[in-house]
Parts: structure tokens; C-alpha cells; sequence
């Protein structure tokens, strides 16, 4: 079976995000106030072939742990989405 | 006989040429090593040089380290020989776990491109060892994502073990604790994001780089 997932990567807590906060400064100048706590961070989707679900997850899990995020200042979460 | 060093290109690699120059008119033996070579042989050194392996894409050095080189280099630096790595070459290296931490984007988001000071605060590496601990070095900096990151335990663990190699004087980029480069406890991997071949020589304002090339070579020849 084939799944689709969507792997997000965001930094870690703690780790200064300089894109999210220059974001959040930039909100009050286009009239957009009481917006705190942005973080920037990526978003992947892709296709799996797996026998389950919970297959897909895992394989998309490792896949992004290796690859897609760099465990040392950020985090990948894995959610499959609908076709 | 002498230093033999490899100089890695990666695809979008584009310091190679100066590193080579630099590191030649020191007295090594250069030559370059495609990203495809699975193997060392017959040399003494490696370096990898600064640039945009594959693009940056993903996270500078995060494709690279995955690159058939890379096993040779880990394998190279598990013999104890030196292994350096320049601005996008660190990140390469922290990226394949040779090195702790990670390269960050730069505090204030800009891309930076100018000459910075640097102290030497550690003389045990391959790099500085013919440096002076303390001495003040001039030497260009050229990058994006140049802020060094850790986590406390890593932190205290590179202080405890005397590992930050040069520390800017003036943090340009956020790095954490001024870290400018580090080495790991054999001392023989450095990274560091300055670009030591960039100020080797009068013309290009600058041959505060030539000690640090200059150590890695006499660091080759006190091996053999």
C-alpha cells in the first residue's frame, strides 16, 4: 500500500530560531498584533510503500531522524495525511 | 617528504582551489579528492574546504556527509590522522558526527563576509598547534549558517577537555560561547568557520591564516 505523510522539522526547544523571531518583529508592522512565540522550521511531504501504517510512520520516522532533521538542534514529527 | 593532503571536493564545493594554493605554498603535496573516492590512500592530511556542498541544500553538509568520501574521512580520522574542516567543511563534519554541535543560522540572518578576529584558546589540535595560546589572528569569515550550537552537556564537555580552538573576539554570528572552531579530544579533527587559506598571504590582506595551515603540516611531519 502506499501512504502519504507529511514530516514536519522544527528546532529544538531552547535553540534560538533567528528566522522565527524576525518574523515575529516584522507581525506589528503589517497591523498583526498579539502573535507570539513563531518558529520557522520545514515541511516534507512524501510517499510511502508499506504493508501498514504504522510501517509507513516508522519508516517515514527514521528516514526523517537520519536525514531530514539534525537531532542536535531540531526534531522531526511524522503524521500521515489522506490521499 | 612532503605533507600529503587531500583537499575534498563536494558538487558546489569552491574553496578547493585557494585551500590548495595555500596549503602547496606551505610545502604540501595537494591534490584534490572527488566526493565519489572511497578511499585515502596515500595521504596525510585531508581537508575540507568551504563552498555549498550540494547546494546547502537541506541543511548545509547534511547530503554531503552522506557522500562515499565521508566513510574514508571518518576512517582516516579514527587512525589518528588530521582531519580539517573549513566553514562549509565544518559543517560537513558536525553534520557526519566527527564533531559535536551544529552549525546554525547566523544571529542577525545575514549573510557575512568580512575579516574577524579570532583568539587561539587551545593549542592541542593539529591546527594550532604551532599557534600561541592567546594570540590574536585576523582571518576572513564567509557564511551563513557560521553560529555554533550545543547543548549544555557538550558545552561544558568542549570547555572541560580545552577543545574551542579559536574563539572570536567580537561574536559575529551568535555562536555560542564565542566559539569560532573546535577540535575533538584526539585533536586531530578541527573544524572552524574562518578561512585560514584566505589570509595567507600579503595580497589578500592578511597572513594570520599561514600559522594554522602551517601547524597542520608540522602536526603531519611529528607523526611520521
Amino acid at each position: 500500500m502506499r501512504f502519504d505523510a507529511r514530516v514536519e522539522v522544527r528546532l529544538r526547544d531552547g535553540i534560538a530560531d533567528p528566522e522565527g523571531a524576525t518574523i515575529e518583529r516584522a507581525l506589528p508592522a503589517l497591523g498583526f498584533h498579539g502573535v507570539h512565540g513563531v518558529r520557522a522550521g520545514k515541511s516534507f511531504r512524501l510517499s510511502v510503500d508499506a504493508d501498514s501504517a504504522d510501517a509507513a510512520r516508522t519508516l517515514a520516522q527514521s528516514l526523517a531522524d537520519r536525514l531530514l532533521a539534525n537531532p542536535v538542534i531540531e526534531r522531526a514529527t511524522v503524521e500521515l495525511v489522506e490521499r | 617528504m612532503p605533507a600529503r593532503v587531500g583537499v575534498v571536493v563536494f558538487p558546489g564545493t569552491n574553496c578547493e582551489y585557494d585551500a590548495a594554493t595555500a596549503l602547496a605554498a606551505e610545502g604540501a603535496d595537494v591534490r584534490y579528492v572527488w566526493h565519489h573516492d572511497p578511499e585515502l590512500a596515500g595521504l596525510d592530511a585531508v581537508v575540507l574546504p568551504g563552498g555549498f556542498a550540494h547546494g546547502d541544500y537541506l541543511r548545509p553538509g547534511a547530503i554531503a556527509r552522506f557522500s562515499a568520501v565521508m566513510e574514508a574521512v571518518a576512517d582516516f580520522a579514527s587512525g589518528g590522522r588530521p582531519v580539517v574542516g573549513i566553514c562549509n567543511g565544518f559543517q560537513v563534519l558536525c553534520e557526519a558526527g566527527l564533531l559535536p554541535g551544529a552549525l546554525q543560522k547566523n544571529a542577525g540572518l545575514t549573510f557575512l563576509c568580512q575579516p574577524t578576529d579570532v583568539e587561539v584558546t587551545s593549542t592541542r589540535s593539529v591546527l594550532t598547534c604551532g599557534a600561541r595560546l592567546g594570540q590574536r589572528l585576523t582571518i576572513p569569515i564567509n557564511h551563513f549558517s557560521g553560529a555554533f550550537v550545543c547543548d549544555e552537556a557538550t558545552l561544558d564537555d568542549l570547555r572541560a577537555q580545552d577543545l574551542v580552538v579559536l574563539r572570536y573576539t567580537d561574536n559575529p554570528n551568535g555562536s555560542v560561547d564565542d566559539i569560532a572552531g573546535i577540535t575533538n579530544v584526539a585533536g586531530n579533527v578541527v573544524g572552524l568557520m574562518p578561512h585560514p587559506e584566505r589570509a595567507s598571504s600579503a595580497l589578500l590582506g592578511s597572513t594570520d591564516g599561514l600559522v594554522l595551515l602551517s601547524s597542520l603540516l608540522d602536526a603531519v611531519h611529528a607523526r611520521v
